[in-house]
């Protein structure tokens, strides 16, 4: 067995002993690039001792195999040239650390999405691998030997967002021991699953099974609810993370109300005059208010835009009067601001659904008989606007009931994706609709999509409680001639082949999902991105769908994509799990390329100072000065600093010409 | 302008060599997504990591044109997206003003490309990997390689 | 305002001869000028840019470099005319080399007529065409118009019918969904507007009542069949190939929907002119084949 080679120091003088490993990973890499032939070309290279290639280097024998190297031919950097490095980078890392040497003595090689996934020229695509193969020997050389840095987790979580996703996630978090911050922007949680009135495909009435949960919440020890808040700074990192959230005044004070509601009644309006948001302006509610009956927290508020002692200082304030020694309404509230420290958060917004006023066509706003499917819930809904009863805004009941699929989806014109819950929800209405008017139903859909467990079946059951399905997506919809206040549906029914007009009192527009309007606004206070939609992106479709490219922020429900109920809760879990993982953990370990001074060369000149997005850059006796805990590693300082006294740990200026020259050497 | 250069003429079977400088966060992860949704793309660049755009000192650049490459390719995340608040920002402003220098010294505008490219938009990717390996081919080599022997007249002079 | 240029199309000087005799006559009486372009050939309407777009936009251009001499906007009434001269304009956005390639071709064969020999056309796309509504109801304006109206259009009731290419695919004048400029028009000429008529953007066929009559008047059928239902006197109309579809077949729909169909189709500009007073003659009411008389007697007997 060779003697392993005396260890160097790898700043190019002397020459470390490098190993380069070409992967096939299956057909992936090899059924493009001529593996052997990389691996030859690699032998060759200025301080390989070893080269070979195997089927998959990221298999246990494969990483075994590096170890056994480093041990028997003294090995002091290694090369593998496989995948991306943000799939296996730490695998390997952590391999030749096992190995005995120094994890960042490790370079990485993307020969399969950045190049045998995307070319189709082997030649082209092999001699691509071996100069980037080359790049990286040559870069290795330099590597230096570094330590991770070590990060400890604040076991505290903030939630943003109060409906059944975030409620679900608060819960698991806090039945495992952690304190979590729910932070809320409406009145009370609940999200808009408080405002369905059954759910599919089991017709669960949402209110019997979502209040209980947001009991629970209102209960724990754990959970501090804050309703009428935004978090409006995020400041630091994973596990360390300051957050700065704003509470919008309620004018009462939380602790002392006791949910009475008598204020209510007692208000100088005897009847509401502004449209009621929750029952989305079906009906009217007082200037003090409470969203719906099971609130949480059971508390009123008031709305300053309304309230006649806001807008004239002179009100009889009956409210105040029968509050009496309770003494819960406050006029003179304030915004106030919290800050808290947390290590883990979980955006869990929801959606917002789309505006059928976009479509005219449609007649949304436009006729008295057109509705939304948010506005049919509350409708049908015990304690919706007409407790139940299914009222059209003239004082009919409809006979004739028409529900159009897709509106604001499946559609170029608006969002091209499918908004996954609508055919459920348009069956489930159906199913209500006849349920409480004996109405002749009409479903007007392009598919039906009933992908979920139980879904199938519960299509076939509206099916045979003789709701109608017409294959076509309505163009138009248009006033009855001869003033009936019907309106015509007018529809290519696709699977009999003919044109159908059909007139009817009510029409459904089942409305897609979108996501918050202030979406973009969100993803910048939190540094994740918005992709496919305006929705939230996660870290990668298929195996990381709750988290994101910023460490330690978690998505949950509709927020990340149109999704049901059940989809919601599961995600909102396992967005739970990831944090708990994070935090059980204990710590976590960051790549070590933080920018460094060079003291000797600094000129004192100030240019790095106001670069630092971070400020982890000071002058300390007229030189500059890094902090490595505050450093991210972007490297901006380093490249703007005229004398080259700023370098970077991992990305040092020598290791990138070494990759330069390497791309570009003539073979 | 083809009458300043003798690189503009066609040279045929000529093989533009494009050395691209990648944000970690963005771009990359572009490129990844670009390689597992199997687009197709021309082969011609090399691509080197970085954790910022805000990284990429114009010497590399200028190295890379220098060690042979006739195009340079910088890509970072869209502004205000960038993950280090303002990195993609001073990357917009040393590429101005070094395309700027650059011109004035004879190399044409279509050679450095910076681009913004987010983690999704992978086919925003591949369509500038094929536009700018078009563009290039067309413009010919840009023979502003300096030969070894020059180099190591530099050295014997700075070390 | 110094008056506008005005382009015909074929249509206007053929089947759609009321329709100009109409627009010229209602644009005298309001005092504006509408000179007609000299030496203007066909627009290719929308069959020849279904057959080569090259072609169609090269033909359409010469207009656009006719009119652009004079400096003023272009009208142009027939919808389709309208739709092809901007589509045209749009294609030539920008786009430095189909310019320069439909001015070579027009340097190569075609110039223009003037008093001291041929001169070639050059070509800019900076000419803008205007549709009569828009330039009634946008430029010149509502108050001018009432003004002038001496003899509103009361009792009648009238559907404003725009069909589908003043605002498919482009909608610069007005909503895409509810045009507005032609109610607000015929309200200014005192008619009672139909705003509960559905289907004022729906098509009417267009070619297709020639070459798939089935579909043509299947089509036709919905438009006036809804409008008798809700008591419609005149559907108003903005194109020539609308009007001819509407009006020249009104025997096949009657057999159609099992009703009797005697529907005048009238331009709005004739609807308009009557308003102001102009003799019926001058407008062309008399072209009509559904009797226009009865009509206007109605309308008499309300005022």
């Amino acid at each position: 067995m060779p003697e392993p080679a005396a260890r160097t120091s790898g700043n190019g003088n002397g020459t470390p002993r490098i190993g380069v490993y070409v992967c096939h990973c299956g057909t992936n890499i090899a059924s493009t690039i001529d593996v052997a032939a990389a691996q030859r070309a690699a032998e060759s290279l200025p301080g390989v001792v070893l080269s070979r290639e195997y089927k998959y280097m990221c298999s246990d024998p494969g990483q075994e195999m590096i170890k056994d190297d480093i041990r028997d031919h003294g090995l002091e950097r290694v090369v593998v040239a496989s995948c991306s490095p943000c799939l296996h980078e730490e695998t390997f890392r952590t391999a030749i650390a096992d190995g005995g040497i120094n994890p960042y003595f490790f370079q990485m090689v993307n020969i399969r999405e950045h190049d045998s996934w995307v070319h189709k020229d082997m030649a082209a695509a092999t001699a691509k691998a071996n100069d980037l193969i080359r790049a990286a020997v040559r870069r290795v050389r330099f590597h230096q030997p570094l330590e991770a840095r070590r990060v400890p987790i604040d076991p505290k979580v903030l939630v943003l967002g109060g409906g059944i996703a975030g409620i679900h996630a608060a819960l698991t978090l806090a039945n495992a021991g952690k304190q979590v911050y729910l932070v809320e922007r409406e009145p009370s949680i609940g999200g808009h699953m408080a405002m369905f009135d059954k759910t599919f495909p089991t017709l669960d009435c949402a209110a019997c099974i979502l209040t209980p949960k947001m009991t629970q919440v209102r209960n724990h020890p754990n959970i501090t609810i804050w309703t009428m808040s935004d978090v409006v700074e995020v400041d630091g990192f994973v596990g360390n993370y300051k957050v700065k959230v704003k509470h919008r005044p309620r004018y009462i004070l939380e602790e002392a109300c006791v949910g009475c509601l008598e204020c209510i009644d007692a208000c100088v309006f005897r009847r509401g005059k502004t449209p009621d948001e929750f029952n989305l302006g079906l009906s009217k509610r007082k200037p003090i208010y409470i969203p719906f009956p099971q609130a949480v927290p059971q508390v009123v508020l008031i709305d300053p835009d309304t309230c006649i002692e806001f807008r004239t200082g002179k009100c009889k304030k009956t409210c105040i009067e029968v509050c009496a020694d309770r003494n819960a309404i406050d006029f003179t509230q304030t915004e106030t601001f919290d800050e808290v420290e947390v290590g883990s958060i979980v955006v869990a917004t929801g959606f917002k659904a789309f505006d059928a006023g976009r479509l005219p066509q449609y007649g949304y706003g436009r006729y008295d008989g057109v509705y939304t499917a948010l506005e049919v819930e509350r409708l049908v809904n015990a304690s919706g606007p007409t407790e139940g009863k299914i009222v059209l805004r003239d004082g009919r009941e409809p006979e004739r009931i028409g529900i159009i699929h897709c509106i604001g989806s499946r559609d170029k014109n608006t969002n091209v994706y499918c908004s996954r819950v609508c055919c459920m929800y348009s069956l489930k209405l159906a199913h209500l609709l006849q349920e409480k008017t004996n109405a002749e139903i009409y479903e007007f859909y392009i598919d039906m999509r009933t992908a979920g467990k139980g879904f199938e079946e519960f299509m076939l059951r509206v099916k045979s409680e003789g709701v109608h399905m017409i294959r076509g997506k309505v163009s138009d919809v248009y006033p009855e001639a001869g003033g009936t206040g019907r309106v015509v549906l007018q529809a290519e029914d696709s699977l009999a082949g003919m044109v159908r007009k059909i007139p009817v009192d009510m029409v459904v527009l089942a409305t897609g999902l979108e996501p918050q309007p202030d979406a973009e606004d969100v993803r910048r206070i939190f540094n994740i991105t918005c992709a496919g939609g305006g929705f939230f992106m996660e870290r990668h479709p298929k195996l990381a769908p709750v988290s994101t490219f910023t460490d330690g922020v978690f998505l949950a429900g509709a927020c990340q994509a149109p999704k049901d109920i059940p989809d919601t809760v599961a995600q909102a879990g396992a967005a739970a799990a990831e944090a708990l993982a994070l935090i059980d953990h204990g710590y976590i370990e960051l790549e070590p390329n933080t920018a460094y001074v060079v003291a000797e060369e600094c000129s004192g000149c100030k240019t790095c100072l106001g670069l630092c997005p971070f400020s982890a850059i000071t002058r300390v006796d007229g030189k500059a000065q890094i902090n490595p805990v505050l450093c991210k590693g972007c490297g901006t300082c380093v490249a703007a600093c005229p004398s080259g006294a700023i370098k970077q740990n991992l990305f040092e200026d020598e290791e990138i010409y070494e990759e330069i020259m390497g791309v570009l050497a003539h073979v | 302008m083809s009458e300043t250069h003798d690189a503009g003429q066609q040279v045929d079977g000529f093989e533009p060599r494009i050395v691209a400088f990648f944000c970690n966060w963005c771009t990359y992860l572009a490129a990844d997504l670009a390689g597992t949704s199997r687009m197709k793309y021309a082969p011609n660049a090399r691509v080197i990591r970085v954790m910022c755009s805000g990284r990429v000192d114009p010497q590399f650049v200028m190295e890379a044109l220098a060690q042979g490459a006739d195009g340079v390719l910088i890509g970072g995340c869209h502004p205000g997206d960038c993950h280090y608040q303002s990195g993609n920002y001073k990357a917009l402003r040393r590429y101005h003003l070094l395309r700027r220098m650059l011109t004035d010294l004879g190399v044409e505008e279509k050679r450095i490309r910076l681009e913004w490219i987010s983690a999704a938009e992978a086919d925003k990717l591949r369509d500038v990997m094929n536009e700018m390996v078009a563009e290039i081919r067309a413009l010919g080599p840009a023979h502003l390689e300096v030969p070894d022997e020059s180099f190591e007249e530099l050295e014997e002079v700075t070390v | 305002m110094s008056g506008y240029d005005y382009y015909p199309g074929c249509s206007l000087k053929g089947t759609g001869k009321p329709y100009e005799e109409s627009l010229l006559a209602v644009f005298e009486s309001l005092g504006v000028a509408l000179d007609e372009l000299d030496d203007w050939n066909c627009c290719g309407a929308t069959a020849y840019m279904a057959v080569d777009e090259m072609q169609a936009v090269a033909l359409a251009s010469r207009n656009l470099a006719l009119a652009e001499k004079s400096g003023r906007d272009l009208v142009a009434p027939c919808n389709a005319c309208w739709l092809v001269l901007n589509k045209t304009l749009g294609r030539l956005e920008g786009d430095v080399d189909l310019r320069d390639a439909i001015c070579a071709a027009m340097a190569a064969t075609c110039t223009t007529l003037n008093g001291e020999g041929r001169r070639p056309l050059t070509l800019e796309g900076s000419v803008a065409v205007r549709h009569p509504l828009d330039v009634l109801v946008n430029d010149i304006g509502l108050e001018t118009i009432e003004e002038k109206v001496v003899s509103p259009l009361e009792g009648l009731r009238v559907a404003p019918y725009y069909g589908c290419q003043i605002v498919r695919p482009l909608a610069p004048f007005d909503d895409q969904h509810d045009p507005q400029t032609m109610d607000r028009l015929l309200a200014a000429a005192g008619c009672e507007v139909a705003a509960d008529y559905p289907f004022k953007t729906r098509c009417c066929g267009a070619s297709q009542m020639m070459t798939m009559p089935d579909v043509g008047i299947d089509l036709v059928s919905l438009l006036i069949e809804d409008a008798i239902a809700r008591d419609i006197d005149v559907i108003a109309v903005a194109c020539p190939l609308c009007q001819f579809n509407l009006e020249g077949y009104q025997g096949k729909v009657a057999k159609r929907i099992g009703k009797e169909a005697k529907l005048p189709i009238l331009y709005f500009t004739q609807l308009l002119g009557l308003a102001l007073g102009i003799e019926p003659k001058r407008l062309g009411i008399q072209r009509s084949f559904v009797p226009v008389a009865p009509v206007l007697e109605r309308r008499a007997a309300h005022a």
